[in-house]
């Protein structure tokens, strides 16, 4: 059921949801997504929320903007049939953009958890933007910006509890490896060696925890693949490697044992989401991370 | 070594999932139902959600003129037809590499001898490093020979940093003395933590569920006592026959099947205290002594019911009845409805019958607890406005649909005052974005990693042969053939007028 509004307020929203609900009978929903996106990006925001609906029950709302002189919200509400929860579009208009705010807080679940998602560029302080100010937890991604660097760095430095990036999802596998190949060593690491595509952000926050965490340097080269290539780590009793070889695939080395093929994809947006989604609570590691990129970025 | 600390773990970190170190799985009886449907299934998924290690062995062992490319195909098209998660090439390809075939008997030396050479080159060519799992798929006819054979091979030989676990299926004996042998013939080779009893129809997710509804939250723990609770039932019904398993099933029947362990496990994580940790060791004292607190009430005639399923319609499709099924005796006794009443002599439960209930050919397939509570001690309505308020409950639903159910009683609209009961529902797969793991990859997970299973250990079984064994001692000793109930139906007559003589019904489940 898809039900129109133009010229609205959150009062009429919410009455009209209520109304599809009692036909549909949706229930059993735990948070609130909140998708904040331009304009042009309406379309595939929206069709994004679908699929993330589908993998969790939630109320999604998508907010966009636009540059109209008068102020005015348009809405679209989607209940029931392939959706285990709600689907939410709102247009803000001219001056009502600044006020996103008083317009989602009525439409937010009682006392569930309300995340707020960034696919492209986000406020530089997310936590005083007026919609960033509602969510428990803010979700970022850098690669979805014009400038991945710069934006990862932006992160960094306006970092808040709560606040979390995609680039650092996108690492979990790989963290999880290298973890493995230390559990399986034992042996202390003398140094480190992140390959990847020039300028790639995800390998700039990968080098950042490794150095922080092994209190090694780390040094990065450029590579010919896209995103991370090549992972490695120095021991006294030889390298610990990762190394993506095909998409999908990688080859794990760790010392005195025989090279090992191990899977290892790029995960696409919906993985993303569903493990940011898991937890509600601040991620105390990415938060050491991002201070050891604001120290590196100052110490060049 | 063991001082080592993993600079890249971190407890906050928990993201990083823990992945096993490198073993191999060994899975005896490879060829049969279960392996293929489930164990080979799960062993993917695992692989699939990254958390199988780098350098993973699986070895099947089994009497068919197999080599290791036929049983990878058998292992592709498992995988294929049953793996919850979408099937990925090079998750698959990951997988190939570490799997191999041993053909053989299981009293043939000749067998062994491959299986230990084999193993032995895994640990080598994949650095499995002398860490090995061993998964008896078998009937428990097989558990001595295979125990034997392992020994006498070297198998489970331990050097320092390695590692060999065994698992082993219900059903855990079929009576008290029975239980004990099987526990000797294990026991000769593995510690009790080395073991890992599987019990898939309660998986360590569904246990871990139940704990966390009773300890984590403050409102239901009050009413959870002989105060409020008035009696609470335990069903687990199917809604099939036998099939073609007589051989495993006649002679055993469905309260050894499934009472012994499924239902009364059921009931020790519902009446059990507070453990001082959610560490196994603590868990199991705490069921161990609920266990050791029940009993079922020596009046074997008037507090339990059995039956046998006869003929008839079952959502929509004629069925034939229990002594008609292929390989069952015509005057077979077995049972294939049990329900027992058992009461937990304490001080929380002093008073508060449990009925378990198990049965097969019931109307639908469905497994929950239902604790249902005393009416309220005054209603301050007249008796027509409560006509239709039934029992407050609490309903733990095991699955299908796994979630929480209250019934309450709410006014119906209008000018009247009716009140009438409603439903209150919580399903665990609404309202969480992961669908939860499957019973046999956790427990695999678990074995991999070493994780103390939450799975019942060799005492508990042993308190749940004590509580079971007189009750099938009874029902042996009668002339009478179980009592015939419709196919489709919940069961016979007796059983209704076992809870009826304490003043309650059976709710529909």
């Amino acid at each position: 059921m898809i039900i129109e509004l133009t010229d609205t307020s959150s009062r009429e929203v919410a009455t009209a949801l209520t109304n599809a609900k009692r036909t549909t009978g949706a229930s059993g929903l735990v948070l609130t997504l909140i998708i904040a996106t331009p304009a042009e990006n309406f379309d595939a925001a929206l069709e994004a929320a679908k699929t993330s609906a589908t993998a969790h029950p939630s109320r999604v709302i998508v907010v966009t903007y636009s540059d109209e002189a008068s102020s005015r919200l348009d809405a679209t509400i989607e209940v029931g049939e392939d959706m285990p929860g709600d689907l939410i579009g709102l247009k803000l208009h001219g001056e009502l953009r600044y006020h996103g705010d008083s317009i989602c807080l009525p439409l937010l679940l009682p006392d569930s958890p309300t995340i707020v998602w960034w696919p492209t560029e986000a406020p530089d302080r997310l936590v005083d933007s007026p919609i960033g100010r509602l969510a428990d937890r803010r979700i970022t991604d850098a690669a979805g910006c014009h400038d991945p660097q710069g934006a990862l760095l932006r992160r960094a430095r306006n970092h808040t509890p709560g606040d979390t990036d995609l680039t650092w999802t996108r690492l979990t596998r790989w963290r999880a490896l290298l973890a493995a190949a230390l559990d399986q060593t034992g042996a202390p690491v003398t140094g480190g060696h992140v390959v990847s595509a020039p300028d790639n952000a995800p390998a700039t926050l990968l080098a950042a925890w490794l150095s922080d965490r092994l209190q090694v340097q780390v040094e990065r080269a450029d590579g010919e693949h896209p995103g991370v290539n090549e992972v490695r780590l120095f021991t006294d009793e030889g390298d610990i490697t990762l190394r993506r070889v095909a998409e999908g695939t990688a080859l794990y080395q760790v010392p005195h044992q025989p090279q090992r093929t191990v899977a290892l994809r790029r995960r696409p947006l919906t993985d993303l989401l569903t493990e940011e989604l898991q937890r509600v609570d601040a991620d105390e590691v990415f938060e050491a991370v991002t201070r050891r990129l604001v120290a590196d970025a100052e110490g060049n | 070594m063991n001082t080592y600390v993993n600079p890249l773990r971190d407890p906050l970190d928990r993201r990083l999932p823990r992945i096993a170190g490198p073993c191999v799985l060994v899975i005896f009886g490879v060829t049969g139902d279960l392996s293929r449907k489930k164990l080979m299934p799960a062993v993917y998924d695992l692989a699939n959600r990254g958390l199988l290690p780098p350098g993973f062995g699986l070895v099947g062992f089994a009497r068919r003129d197999w080599a290791d490319q036929d049983f990878a195909k058998v292992v592709h098209d498992a995988v294929k037809e049953n793996a919850r998660t979408p099937f990925r090439e090079e998750v698959w390809q990951q997988l190939l590499e570490g799997i191999r075939f041993v053909p053989g008997r299981f009293d043939d030396d000749e067998s062994f001898e491959r299986l230990r050479r084999t193993i032995q080159d895994l640990d080598t060519e994949r650095g499995t490093g002398g860490n090995h799992a061993f998964y008896l798929s078998i009937p428990p006819s097989g558990f001595e020979p295979v125990m034997t054979q392992l020994r006498r091979h070297g198998l489970t030989e331990r050097t320092e940093g390695n590692w060999n676990r065994v698992v082993i299926e219900k059903p855990f004996g079929h009576d008290l003395a029975s239980a004990r042998e099987l526990n000797d013939v294990v026991s000769v080779l593995f510690d009790p933590h080395e073991v890992f009893r599987i019990d898939h129809y309660l998986g360590k997710e569904t246990v871990q569920n139940m704990l966390a509804l009773r300890f984590a939250n403050q409102m239901f723990e009050p009413i959870w006592n002989n105060h409020y609770v008035s009696h609470v039932e335990i069903t687990m019904a199917e809604d099939f026959g036998i099939g073609g398993r007589a051989g495993y099933f006649d002679g055993i029947g469905i309260a050894r099947d499934v009472i012994q362990n499924h239902l009364l496990q059921l009931l020790a994580l519902t009446a059990m205290e507070e453990p001082t940790s959610f560490e196994a060791g603590q868990l199991r004292a705490e069921k161990k002594k609920v266990l050791a607190a029940a009993r079922v009430p020596d009046r074997y005639d008037l507090h339990t019911a059995r039956g046998q399923y006869a003929a008839g319609w079952q959502g929509g499709r004629p069925v034939i009845g229990y002594l008609e099924e292929d390989g069952v005796a015509h005057d077979s006794r077995t049972e294939t409805f049990a329900a027992m009443r058992v009461d937990v002599d304490n001080r929380r439960w002093a008073g508060v019958p449990f009925f378990l209930r198990s049965a097969k050919r019931m109307p639908r397939r469905v497994t929950e607890v239902a604790l249902a509570f005393k009416r309220a001690p005054h209603l301050p309505f007249t008796a027509t406005d409560t006509a239709e308020l039934g029992t407050n409950a609490l309903v733990m639903r095991i699955q299908p649909d796994e979630g929480v159910t209250l019934r309450f009683g709410a006014k119906v609209p209008g000018t009247q005052m009716e009140i009438r009961e409603v439903s209150m529902d919580f399903g665990y797969g609404g309202s969480f974005t992961e669908s939860s793991p499957e019973a046999y990859e956790r427990l695999i997970l678990d074995v991999l990693l070493g994780d103390p299973p939450l799975f019942p250990q060799h005492e508990e079984v042993e308190l749940s042969w004590r509580i079971l064994d007189p009750v099938i001692e009874y029902w042996a000793g009668l002339e009478e053939q179980p009592e015939q109930y419709d196919s489709g139906t919940w069961g016979p007559a007796s059983a209704h007028d076992m809870l009826a003589r304490d003043g309650f019904s059976w709710r529909r489940p």
